[in-house]
């Protein structure tokens, strides 16, 4: 047993065998990953390009004249996303901020962890059902984007929760003692050290969830509508107000579902993918960007 | 030790949950001297001294029972701000732990904290709290930069100006040298033996030659008692107590 082996000896077959597949399976899943992709985001421009044109994009649909257009859709995209964050960031990063810097009940904490991780991998077609029941009928919204964004909120909540308390956890301990045994009030030490080290993590969660919304159908067609007529605009202020808030429409991906499903227009469903893919990299790379401004300062 | 006491400590129990981590320790700590605190791991000495800032209220199911009285107020007492009393009696850690932030805006940190806004002053501020620390001239072209990118011993230092910059009065320190190589440590018990003429200094330490060189008094702890406390020279040369005697010539430890 304790003979002594040379260590220029050469490896046994077997072993060298074994390398070797090894390292060929992990280049197989890593090629087909890769090939994936490509194929992927090249079908839809190669579908999707040459139907997109600038009218489509910025005018709105109207049959008497012959026009497609999504541009009702492009800003209900918009709009669901910037409802929704608005509430889910301070709501999030706030309870986040709660469970992992004050709350003393660990048990408390943990089966509230328990349930947010639950929520995080509810089907959303059960966000759906509760959003049409709850803000369209119960509180009164009726089909609407603000229904919509309010069960978007539901859905991603747990998913920005989550991540920034991933995030907020991985901030040394030997931080938060050092500003506090500097005189910092717990705030002021969560608003100076904590939250900027954690940065990262909460852009993360935006990333996520943005994904989320623009890539959820179910729960916008059940809450927000499917129409895509222009609902926004108004010549009064209080017309304006009421349509602003009131307004009912498709998002991007329930536009696509409508031209795919009930239209049978895939040439318009894939220009359509396109948009969303455009407009999934500059919300990821515009986060990014402002999770690295947010950090220098 | 007839000098004007500073802090001083009666009866202290302190226990973490059910483990008794100190045991009726009493100690009168004089002003403007460095009081070395040393002992076995797991002894409470570093309990000890985190009693003294409150650091220790951050561990769950800690309860204190006794008095400590800093300058004659007792720091438990109930209309204590804590962060004041932070701000008075300062600590620098076992490893150094700079933010993630430029060398200029770690030491400015404290002052900010505390409301002292203007450029001229904080540049005053740093400037001058870096000189104490011995570590101005390594670092005066590179305020700017991340305080991540020192050295460890240069970091330990920068953590010590930090502390400086709120002009404590009392300054813990936590086996601050124990992670340095010897010439940072030399650096560094230079330093305190400098601040203690405007300070006081209460250091942990396992290193019983690092009590000998710098400190005035030593205070000899083991299993969560104070076991024997007076001037280093005293319980280096002659100890009274078999317990300290057998520590301090390596018997146990």
């Amino acid at each position: 047993m304790n003979s002594h082996e040379s260590i220029t000896a050469p490896l046994s077959a077997r072993r060298r065998t074994w390398n070797g597949a090894v390292r060929a399976l992990l280049y197989a899943a890593a090629a087909l990953i890769c090939a994936l992709l490509v194929f992927l985001i090249g079908y839809i421009l190669y579908r999707g390009v040459p139907n997109l044109s600038w009218q489509f994009l910025s005018s709105e649909e109207s049959v008497i004249n012959d026009i497609e257009g999504i541009l009702p859709s492009i800003l209900n995209t918009l709009y669901v996303i910037v409802a929704t964050l608005i509430f889910i960031l301070p709501l999030g990063v706030g309870s986040a901020i709660y469970l992992t810097e004050y709350a003393t009940n660990k048990k408390l904490v943990s089966v509230i962890e328990f349930a947010t991780e639950t929520l995080s991998g509810m089907p959303s077609i059960i966000f759906a059902l509760v959003g049409m029941m709850v803000f369209c009928q119960a509180v009164g919204l009726g089909t609407s984007l603000l229904a919509g964004a309010f069960s978007l909120v539901m859905m991603t909540l747990p998913t920005i929760i989550r991540t920034t308390q991933e995030s907020l956890k991985t901030v040394p301990q030997s931080y938060r003692e050092g500003s506090l045994a500097l005189g910092s009030g717990k705030w002021h030490m969560i608003r100076t050290v904590v939250l900027p080290s954690s940065i990262d993590g909460i852009v993360t969660g935006c990333i996520l969830s943005i994904g989320r919304i623009v890539g959820e159908s179910a729960v916008l067609m059940f809450t927000a509508g499917m129409g895509m007529r222009m609902a926004f605009g108004g010549d009064t202020v209080a017309k304006f107000l009421d349509n602003f808030f009131g307004a009912a429409g498709s998002t991007l991906t329930v536009s696509l579902y409508v031209y795919a499903k009930e239209r049978a227009d895939f040439d318009h469903a894939f220009a359509v993918a396109v948009v969303l893919l455009a407009i999934a990299l500059v919300i990821n790379l515009a986060a990014k960007l402002a999770g690295k401004k947010l950090k220098k300062n | 030790m007839t000098d004007k006491t500073i802090i001083e400590a009666r009866d202290l129990d302190l226990y973490y949950s059910d483990n008794h981590a100190l045991k009726g320790v009493s100690i009168a700590i004089p002003q403007h001297q460095i009081t070395a605190l040393i002992g076995p791991s797991g002894c409470g000495k570093s309990t000890f001294l985190k009693t003294l800032n409150r650091m220790n209220d951050l561990v769950p199911g800690v309860r204190i029972t006794g008095t400590i009285e800093y300058n004659g107020e007792d720091i438990y007492g109930r209309d204590v701000d804590v962060t004041r009393l932070r701000k008075q009696i300062g600590m620098v850690f076992q490893k150094a732990n700079p933010f993630p932030m430029s060398i200029y805006d770690n030491v400015a940190y404290g002052p900010r904290t505390h409301g002292i806004r203007g450029k001229a002053k904080l540049d005053a501020i740093v400037e001058r709290s870096l000189r104490d620390a011995a570590i101005w001239d390594e670092v005066k072209d590179r305020l700017n930069k991340s305080a991540l990118g020192l050295s460890g011993g240069q970091q330990q230092r920068l953590c010590i100006a930090r502390a400086l910059a709120v002009e404590p009065d009392v300054i813990l320190m936590d086996e601050s040298t124990s992670a340095l190589d010897p010439i940072s440590t030399s650096k560094i018990e230079d330093l305190a033996m400098e601040l203690k003429s405007r300070y006081t200094v209460i250091m942990v330490t396992h290193n019983m030659q690092q009590a000998v060189r710098v400190s005035d008094n030593t205070a000899f702890f083991l299993l969560g008692e104070l076991v024997e406390y007076g001037e280093t020279e005293r319980i280096f040369s002659h100890p009274q107590d078999k317990r300290t005697e057998d520590y301090i010539t390596g018997r146990f430890g």
